[in-house]
């Protein structure tokens, strides 16, 4: 089966019911995406999938061929790292760290849909995503950053 | 145990009385080690720093990184000596070797909140003595006096001469020289500080944002296996036999056997391990844990409650100052009930293991890895020494992974046993909350009584819960005279065993007892802030009894209450200000104030709660004012004290878990909820200046938000919760 991620074309052979987390983890070694819970709980898998923030712990592979798989690996740019990954580092959101792909991913799949949330808007858009550190406090700030940043660029 | 004891009580008892003692510096005895220098390409300057010729400074860091900021306040320490940016240094997590024993506990364990505190004279002792060896080997080679010397970015310069050399290009002349490390050595006075004190970004955050990160779950090994354990339903249980047949016959598995933890399936990825896990047929023995339930816990803790426990303390007259207030009607008696937690860490448990010969190899997150070794050294019947272990960074830990019995450990060894390759075990999370290790379920019984002018006069407590010393290698250590002080965290005035005192408030009568709860049905472990996780709610919530009772306001009579400590009183202080206590609020809305000590650093919260008339509620709003001495990083401060008052937070909200015939109820994390971003409140952090030595800042702000919450609750309509979780009492956080 032929799965495009990060703009690469990978071949796969996982079972068709593999979900997508374990290949990008166990087969394609893309390991920043997380296992929490496996019953799309946590968002600590979040990947895009055409754009869209979905749990990749529940989705089988088999229904992303030729689907467009966006991970964390993927975000950054040869010009350095996306807006939102500059939001979090600035802000200083990570703890255990753990969590913060799936946040990081979630993130900017709402900015894609929302250029300016609101705090409300935010902590909607961000509820699956749990963060056993409570970081809240600071992805929302990075959240706010990460939108300004994005407008800089897109006015520059 | 007992060195690390008085070690530990001494020097609590120094830092709470000494001022300015960030300047006693220069002559602290850390334990490092004269034969570390050897010389050379890549020289170890101390146990701590080894500098190569590329100049790449290196830190062996002995406290383990779980999100708590330890390699963040380690490096900064080590770099404000070596006067190089602390994000240039590369870590090494150094090996389980004595030399690296944290020196208060004495054992190779993160634990307490005492990183900051601990590491704080020997990392700027490492950092300084190695820049004294740098100073003295350009002075002899390039002659010149030492006096005249600066270090900047990595780089030894004598400015009159124009002579400059990195550390990396003096290791030449160190080796030439035999320049040895010196004695002792002088610190920097804080005035000269240039990073200790100022906001730092996390060193290793990097990785963290952008997926490169390594934890433990993620390291991949050649031929490594993957295993999922089947475990028994009942903690305790045993296999008593099993089928595989279906499962063996599966894609890429290649073993089932059974160990102590159940039946284990090795396959060549974790989701083909797990679902021929689903497979097996078992047959379990449910041990003697079967029929126990955490009702029947509460019942028989209640019970035990009315009688006698073993004393812990009985200042002045308690029972004849309750007696005597009794028939004037000045006494309340009220009995708090804390659940059985999880610690539900995001990243699951995991280790890996690799047993060859005599000897073994992991790769595993862990806060204690002197037990770890010990545990697997005894089980695999092989020198301590022989064992070593890698750390990768841990996505959380909240103590969990700091597990007496080394049980995630331990079984990927056992797993690993017999197999010619690395075997990885990897938790599911229904693993995690049915088969992990808990917060003890705990019953605090109070009494109190209240003088002529509404002021506490007597106060008798009761505690009753698993202790999670007892029986184990830090009984007696942790325990005096049979009680485990960490059962009473908090609830003492006057010294016990190795802590100074529990609360910082004053009550004339005070009695306070315990027992220990029989040791069944879960295995009992720390949970961030451990005691305090229960005592807090208890100690808070009746002391807000207590001034309702007195006509007192609950502020008020903790100022006074602390009149006699001046580090709590003015936290006390600056939280009323800052909290704007006397501001009346809304209908439906309450304000409610907890404090509490632990591991020096005074901590007090305000909260402010909005309830709906269906009891849904929110938190808008936290106050808290922390004094954890000198701050080190005030900018990682605050992310703990943010993140560990969600933690408490969550618990005190809907935190449970429930054993039915043996089984845990829960088992993810839509029947065991967790704090999620909407149900965060806005948090105001205060650290105030202080000059004391580093005081912890890990677990401290995870304990007063459950009272102060509970406290606001009431404030805001009356009705007093004494069963936790609140969501169990019809108050549902949003």
């Amino acid at each position: 089966m032929k799965l495009t991620v990060n703009g690469n074309e990978v071949e796969v052979t996982s079972e068709a019911d593999t979900p997508l987390l374990w290949v990008l983890r166990d087969e394609l070694n893309l390991v920043g995406t997380k296992f929490g819970c496996g019953i799309a709980q946590c968002g600590a898998c979040t990947v895009h999938l055409d754009g869209v923030a979905i749990r990749s712990c529940v989705t089988p592979v088999a229904a992303v061929a030729n689907k467009d798989i966006q991970t964390i690996e993927g975000q950054a740019t040869e010009t350095g790292l996306s807006p939102v990954q500059q939001a979090w580092l600035e802000t200083d959101v990570a703890q255990c760290g753990y969590c913060q792909s799936g946040q990081i991913m979630a993130a900017t799949a709402l900015l894609a849909q929302n250029a300016n949330p609101s705090d409300p808007e935010i902590d909607a858009a961000m509820a699956g995503n749990i963060c056993r550190c409570g970081t809240y406090p600071r992805i929302r700030k990075a959240v706010h950053l990460a939108a300004a940043l994005i407008a800089e660029e897109q006015s520059a | 145990m007992s060195d690390t004891l008085t070690a530990r009580s001494l020097s609590r008892r120094r830092f709470v009385q000494s001022s300015g003692a960030l300047l006693f510096a220069a002559q602290c005895p850390v334990g490092l080690s004269r034969k570390a220098y050897a010389g050379g390409a890549g020289a170890m300057m101390n146990s701590f720093v080894r500098i190569d010729p590329n100049n790449v400074i290196t830190m062996l860091a002995n406290n383990s990184e779980f999100g708590n900021g330890a390699y963040t306040v380690m490096s900064m320490m080590l770099a404000e000596e070596l006067d190089v940016d602390y994000r240039s240094i590369a870590l090494e997590a150094a090996p389980t070797t004595p030399e690296y024993y944290s020196p208060l506990f004495r054992e190779y364990l993160t634990a307490g909140s005492v990183t900051t505190g601990s590491t704080f004279m020997p990392m700027r002792t490492a950092g300084a003595k190695a820049r004294a060896m740098l100073l003295e080997a350009a002075s002899q080679d390039w002659q010149v006096p030492s006096a005249e010397l600066t270090t900047e970015g990595g780089k030894v310069t004598h400015a009159a001469s124009g002579r400059s050399s990195t550390y990396g290009e003096l290791l030449e002349a160190i080796h030439r020289l035999d320049i040895q490390p010196p004695e002792t050595v002088a610190l920097k006075d804080p005035s000269e500080f240039k990073i200790l004190g100022k906001p730092a970004r996390r060193y290793e955050g990097a990785g963290k944002v952008d997926g490169s990160a390594e934890f433990g779950i993620d390291i991949k090994l050649p031929g490594m296996l993957y295993g999922a354990i089947a475990r028994p339903p009942v903690h305790s249980g045993s296999v008593i036999d099993f089928d595989a047949t279906e499962s063996l016959a599966m894609p890429g598995v290649v073993k089932v056997k059974a160990i102590r933890a159940g039946v284990v399936v090795l396959a060549d990825s974790y989701w083909r391990a797990q679902k021929a896990r689903a497979k097996l047929k078992i047959e379990w023995d449910r041990g003697v844990n079967d029929g126990v339930s955490s009702e029947q816990f509460y019942a028989d803790y209640r019970a035990l409650a009315d009688t006698p426990g073993l004393l812990a303390e009985d200042i002045g007259d308690a029972i004849g100052a309750l007696d005597a207030a009794e028939t004037a009607g000045n006494v309340i008696e009220a009995t708090y009930e804390m659940p059985l937690l999880a610690h539900a860490t995001l990243e699951p448990m995991n280790c890996i293991a690799r047993v060859e010969g005599d000897t073994c190899t992991i790769w595993s997150g862990t806060q204690y890895q002197s037990n770890d070794q010990e545990v697997i050294s005894r089980f695999l019947g092989i020198p301590q020494q022989n064992v070593t272990i890698h750390r990768p960074l841990m996505g959380g830990s909240f103590g969990r992974r700091s597990s007496k019995t080394a049980d995630y450990t331990v079984e990927a060894v056992e797993a690993a046993m017999g197999e010619s390759v690395p075997v990885q075990i990897i938790w599911s999370r229904e693993e995690d909350i049915r088969s992990g290790h808990y917060r003890p379920l705990f019953v605090h019984k109070l009494r109190g009584s209240v003088d002529e002018s509404g002021m506490p006069e007597a106060w008798h407590q009761v505690a009753v819960g698993q202790s999670l010393m007892q029986g184990t290698k830090h009984d007696p250590g942790y325990m005096v005279r049979g009680i485990d002080i960490y059962s009473l965290d908090g609830c003492l005035q006057e010294p016990f065993g190795v802590f100074p005192y529990g609360t910082s408030y004053q009550i004339p009568n005070h009695r306070v007892e315990s027992h220990n709860a029989p040791k069944k049905g879960i295995v009992p472990q720390e949970w961030r802030s451990v005691g305090h996780t229960h005592t807090g709610i208890a100690y808070e919530c009746f002391l807000d009894e207590m001034a309702h009772k007195g006509g007192i306001d609950p502020m008020e009579l903790r100022l006074r209450l602390t009149k006699d400590h001046a580090r709590m009183n003015r936290v006390l202080s600056v939280l009323k200000e800052k909290c704007d206590w006397d501001k009346p609020l809304a209908p439906g809305r309450g304000r409610g104030v907890a404090s509490r000590i632990y591991n020096i650093s005074p901590v007090a919260q305000a909260v402010e709660v909005t309830v709906a008339e269906n009891g849904d509620f929110t938190v808008d709003r936290v106050v808290c004012v922390v004094d954890c001495g000198f701050a080190v990083n005030p900018l990682g401060i605050e992310g703990q004290v943010e993140g560990g008052l969600a933690y408490g937070l969550g618990g005190v909200a809907f935190g449970n878990i429930d054993i039915v015939n043996g089984e845990v109820q829960q088992s993810n994390f839509h029947d065991y909820p967790v704090m999620r971003l909407p149900q965060m409140p806005k948090v105001e952090v205060h650290i105030l200046p202080s000059d004391e030595p580093p005081t912890g800042i890990g677990e401290q702000a995870t304990t007063p938000i459950a009272p102060a919450v509970a406290n606001a609750l009431f404030n805001a309509t009356g009705r007093r919760v004494r069963r936790f979780p609140l969501s169990s009492q019809g108050f549902n956080l949003v």
